[in-house]
């Protein structure tokens, strides 16, 4: 294997552990920040359900990136992944909320523009409705829940203590199921534009075939567990800070929602018994896990009064959403440029 | 228990049977100090109930200091012995009923709040009633004791020992009042 793959796959790598930093705190960050679950065991929980998730299930919203954009070349991977871990970091750094699907799809675009291939429109105003259908129906999936824990709670008369109990092991599923999704749902923002290049040769165990998109899949939940173990627990412990303090149900309801969201639009086999029974079904694409969250405590909050909401926060949320992908889109074009003219690497 | 206690007092003074009383309530005091230390160190060395922790604390404090304000009442009658006239017991004895009827309805309120917050507020309503009732009891058997002839600082001392014993529903009525925001807080919002 050529030495400079490595080299190339190393902005996936990063993109990886930022994601693995930041968005592990949207799975286990209220139960972390709650003292309800400790941050060891909540890490090492999220890191073996990532990296489960992005092998087994992975593969659905990677093929949607694909259509978006076919990088072939690993130069042009390179810059698109670091184009999209630059934005990330940059609106990090400026205190603003980041997503890392976003910021991809925008990289992924920024290479579509530089490589005049066109964008597929089909694909892209599938991913620009699902942003939006993302927050807005794990808003929804959090009321339903949120008003059916409280009709719960009014007949099904348990003990705090045990309450509690039950919480806890609440909290460690739903983290577990959060962690699943967001590797199935996020893995193809970390490694799906290397797939087209195809940088591994197949590696067999056994009988077992490990093809070289799998062998990506593996990388890249280890580069988000890697992030998880080395950078999250400050972000867990201060996850409540800025949209206000949860209670440990709300933490719950809020995790379950963001968690059924993720997978609705990751699970291929979801998608297909949806098809086979004449059902609407959910584009698989890769959705914000931040998004989710967000969406779903503003439903948790919408059921105090519409003035419970920080609409402020809220603002400083959306324009973030809206900023991300543009960035990434810019850097990409121009790191692109810079890639092709300067170090003489085909990117196309 | 504490009922008993007053009852054996206004019959025979400071008796055996009020000392048996008395010990008894002390006994009930220590171990609940001794409990309520047990149930802090589990609280926090197993990191129960984050949430409320705080809450239950302060709760379980109040209740304890509500036993203390029983025992403290017992202990001031056993050392102070005061005389009081035949005329008044009566009347103490409704305002003992009473403010023992709001205790009871606040411990079944502190229950509820463990198990369902939702109903901590009809056993609030009860303690609120009873506390009324205490006080106004209490102001009758104040006016009656100041209307009497008695020498004015036997009228302070027994009016003393009216207010100790008021103070029970008092009491009360304060655990109720944090009881009810608490329940809300308990209560998903």
């Amino acid at each position: 294997m050529d030495p400079l793959v490595l080299i190339f796959l190393t902005s996936g790598l990063f993109l990886g552990w930022a994601l693995g930093a930041n968005d592990a705190s949207n799975v286990f960050g209220t139960a972390v920040g709650t003292r309800m679950i400790t941050w060891r065991t909540a890490a090492i929980i999220c890191a073996v359900f990532v990296i489960l998730g992005a092998l087994i299930s992975g593969a659905g919203t990677s093929q949607t990136l694909g259509k978006l954009g076919a990088i072939s070349a690993l130069p042009g991977a390179f810059m698109t992944a670091l184009s999209a871990a630059i934005a990330v970091y940059a609106m990090t750094k400026s205190g603003l909320p980041v997503s890392t699907s976003q910021a991809i799809v925008g990289a992924i675009i920024g290479w579509n523009l530089f490589s005049s291939n066109p964008t597929d429109p089909a694909t892209l105003s599938k991913i620009l409705l699902t942003w939006i259908l993302c927050p807005v129906l794990a808003a929804g999936i959090a009321i339903v829940l949120f008003k059916s824990f409280q009709f719960a709670s009014k007949r099904i008369k348990v003990h705090m203590i045990l309450s509690d109990a039950l919480t806890r092991l609440s909290l460690i599923f739903a983290g577990a199921l959060g962690a699943y999704a967001l590797g199935a749902n996020n893995i193809a923002n970390v490694v799906g534009v290397f797939i087209p290049a195809n940088p591994f040769p197949v590696f067999m165990i056994g009988s077992f075939e490990i093809s070289s998109t799998q062998q990506l899949f593996l990388l890249g939940g280890l580069a988000i567990a890697l992030g998880i173990f080395t950078f999250s627990k400050h972000v867990m412990m201060t996850v409540g800070d800025g949209l206000g303090r949860l209670s440990p149900t709300s933490a719950l309801i809020a995790v379950l929602s963001h968690s059924i969201v993720l997978l609705l639009f990751s699970s291929q086999n979801l998608e297909s018994w949806l098809i086979e029974h004449g059902l609407p079904s959910l584009p698989l694409v890769p959705v914000s896990s931040s998004q989710a969250v967000v969406g779903a405590i503003v439903g948790i909050t919408l059921l105090q009064g519409i003035n419970a909401v920080r609409w402020s926060v809220l603002r400083k949320i959306v324009l973030g959403w809206v900023l991300t992908p543009i960035a990434a889109a810019t850097i990409s074009f121009i790191g692109l440029f810079f890639l092709q003219n300067v170090f003489n690497l085909a990117v196309v | 228990m504490y009922k008993l206690a007053i009852r054996a007092y206004f019959d025979n003074g400071v008796c055996n049977e009020f000392e048996t009383r008395l010990e008894r309530i002390h006994v009930i005091e220590s171990d609940s100090d001794a409990l309520r230390r047990e149930i802090e160190k589990q609280l926090y060395s197993n990191t129960l109930i984050p949430d409320s922790r705080g809450n239950v604390l302060n709760l379980i404090e109040r209740v304890d200091e509500l036993l203390s304000v029983y025992e403290c009442s017992l202990w001031d009658l056993q050392i102070e012995k005061p005389q009081i006239p035949k005329e008044f017991h009566e009347q103490f004895i409704k305002l003992t009923r009473m403010v023992i009827k709001a205790a009871d309805e606040v411990c079944l309120s502190s229950r509820a709040f463990f198990n369902s917050p939702h109903d901590v507020p009809a056993y609030n309503h009860k303690v609120m009633l009873y506390e009324k009732e205490a006080d106004m009891i209490s102001a009758e058997l104040k006016t009656a004791i100041f209307s009497s002839d008695i020498d004015l600082s036997l009228k302070l001392h027994y009016r003393e020992f009216v207010e100790k014993i008021d103070g029970i529903a008092d009491k009360s009525e304060d655990i109720a009042d944090r009881l009810a925001i608490y329940a809300i807080q308990r209560i998903v919002y």
